[in-house]
């Protein structure tokens, strides 16, 4: 017993006391501040939530009343379309940089490509676009905003299916090259495969972060008071509405804004506890 | 056990070039290696490996950690194409043909000559499919045939009675020594010509052990098994011919009784009576 000194034993114990005390302090500080946003906005945003918010358009300045219909219209094809063109690419992509590319120079460059599109700020990605494909038809329209949201999605689905690929454990890989099969055989029936939730999870995570993003489609859907499904012309959509109507002077203005920043909320948390399900599901299969 | 083979020649085979390493007539082999090295970058995991692997009888191969006789089941399909840096320099005959060779298309070479891994790998897909998944690549059957191929190969792999009931479920949710028949049943199904077992008992259990090493009992009348084990009982009891290696060289190959009862060599005496490795 004699080698035991309890005094070190003691002040061991106070410091992880007062370790402990402080992260929790902090978790809590976090947590609280992200609490009372959520407050904040199911009060103000469920008051504003009627059946007119689907049936109406958004009103006209000093007209009584309106909806969101044409802006959930628009964001929501604003969205597929992204969806659309960028799940192919991003995931195409992330295949040829876990099982084709490696450590080629053509993988680590668009590996390098990929980072610094990850971290690019949006409202840069939106410029771009503006000035490729809307300055040069003078034409604002639900197609460069749908370019724009990708150029923002496929770099996040290009990591996230790469990362998901390189954990299917190399052994897969051989087993199913050992039977005779093709790389682009074992690619897509056994690595994509065994990875599938995981990269569906990416998708839905890159889905979640550009429904919210407000600065790339300010330059190119720019926003449209009417009901239109024309993605060829100007769009409606919830991020700019948001934004226009949260500063605009009309209450009835204000209160749409809140019940689309809910509408948001609740679409991007949805998407990540169907991420989270899935995930957990792949964790135990 | 009427075909001993000479064990002296397969080792002297080394000097003479153009010599036939073993008495084994090229006849009766699946596989003939000559002169074969192997490279892991700059270091050499193979050293001028001559060898004859005789059709419809298991070749076990023993040595310690190391020693290469992985690398040298993984050249025979090569395997080693995968990962860049990794080359094979000699020759291993195929029916003729040096597999080594540029022009040989290794996803054909692949189809005849199969291999199970140490680890069992379960494709993420139902029971059935694991095993369709091989046989569709090169053969077009009908739903009727496919369906009689996967009994046989579940059937030869005596996995049949346990999951003829539950084809549809993912091959994931079987046990250990179940998704390694299943593996061992996969690659029957594709009816390769040489069968490549490498450890493929060494995560499983002594009856899972046991099911498999009958299986390969069975299996070597109508295939041309090569094992690489660690177990150097299971080496004695299932093959008929035994290769010793040692760092990267065959020192000693010839019949299973032979290397086991009366080793020309004192190394593989050793090895075998546990004095060292």
């Amino acid at each position: 017993m004699s080698n035991i000194d309890l005094g070190l034993y003691r002040r061991r114990q106070l410091s992880n006391r007062i370790g402990l005390t402080l992260s929790m302090l902090a978790m809590v500080l976090g947590l609280a501040v992200l609490l009372w946003i959520l407050v904040v906005l199911f009060k103000n945003g469920l008051a504003a939530i009627d059946l007119n918010l689907f049936t109406q358009d958004t009103p006209a300045p000093g007209s009584e009343g309106g909806g969101l219909r044409n802006a959930i219209v628009g964001s929501l094809m604003m969205l597929g379309l992204t969806v659309l063109v960028a799940t192919p690419v991003g995931v195409l992509a992330g295949v040829y940089l876990a099982e084709y590319g490696d450590t080629s120079k053509t993988a680590s460059f668009t590996r390098f490509v990929t980072d610094i599109m990850l971290s690019a700020p949006s409202i840069v990605l939106g410029l771009f676009v503006y000035a490729i494909a809307v300055a040069t038809v003078k034409q604002f329209s639900g197609y460069a905003g749908s370019l724009a949201l990708s150029l923002i999605a496929v770099p996040v689905i290009v990591r996230t299916t790469e990362n998901m690929l390189r954990l299917v454990p190399g052994s897969l890989r051989e087993a199913a090259f050992a039977l005779g099969a093709p790389r682009w055989k074992v690619a897509t029936l056994i690595t994509l495969r065994a990875a599938r939730s995981g990269v569906i999870t990416g998708l839905l995570l890159a889905l979640a972060r550009i429904s919210g993003e407000t600065a790339p489609l300010l330059f190119t859907a720019l926003n449209n008071q009417f009901f239109n499904t024309d993605m060829a012309k100007p769009m409606a959509n919830l991020p700019v509405v948001i934004f226009q109507f949260a500063m605009s002077p009309y209450d009835n203005w204000i209160r749409l804004a809140w019940a689309g920043a809910l509408l948001i909320t609740l679409t991007v948390l949805l998407l990540n506890i169907i991420a989270r399900v899935l995930f957990r599901a792949r964790a135990q299969g | 056990m009427s075909t001993t083979i000479s064990v002296s020649s397969a080792i002297h085979a080394t000097s003479g070039a153009a010599a036939t390493p073993a008495s084994i007539a090229d006849a009766e082999c699946a596989l003939r290696i000559r002169n074969l090295d192997f490279f892991y970058g700059k270091f050499q995991g193979l050293k001028k490996v001559n060898l004859n692997i005789a059709r419809g009888k298991v070749t076990a191969f023993i040595g310690p950690s190391g020693c290469g006789k992985s690398t040298l089941l993984r050249t025979f399909n090569r395997m080693f194409d995968l990962y860049p840096g990794q080359r094979a320099e000699g020759e291993i005959l195929l029916g003729g043909h040096n597999i080594l060779a540029k022009q040989q298309d290794v996803n054909l070479l692949r189809a005849k000559v199969g291999m199970v891994f140490q680890k069992p790998t379960p494709f993420p897909m139902s029971i059935f499919d694991n095993i369709a998944f091989g046989v569709r690549l090169y053969e077009n059957l009908n739903a009727r045939a496919m369906a009689e191929r996967v009994e046989w190969s579940l059937r030869k792999a005596a996995l049949w009675d346990e999951v003829k009931d539950k084809l549809n479920q993912s091959g994931l949710s079987l046990s250990g020594g179940q998704q390694q028949r299943l593996c061992i049943a996969r690659t029957v199904a594709v009816k390769p010509e040489v069968l490549l077992l490498d450890e493929p008992t060494s995560a499983l259990d002594p009856i899972s052990t046991a099911k498999v090493e009958e299986l390969v009992n069975e299996l070597k009348s109508d295939y041309t098994i090569a094992i690489v084990t660690h177990n150097m009982q299971q080496a004695a009891r299932i093959s008929d011919y035994t290769a010793y290696m040692y760092l990267g060289e065959l020192i000693e190959f010839g019949a299973t009784d032979q290397i086991f009862i009366k080793p020309a060599k004192k190394a593989t005496e050793d090895y075998i009576t546990g004095r060292f490795g």
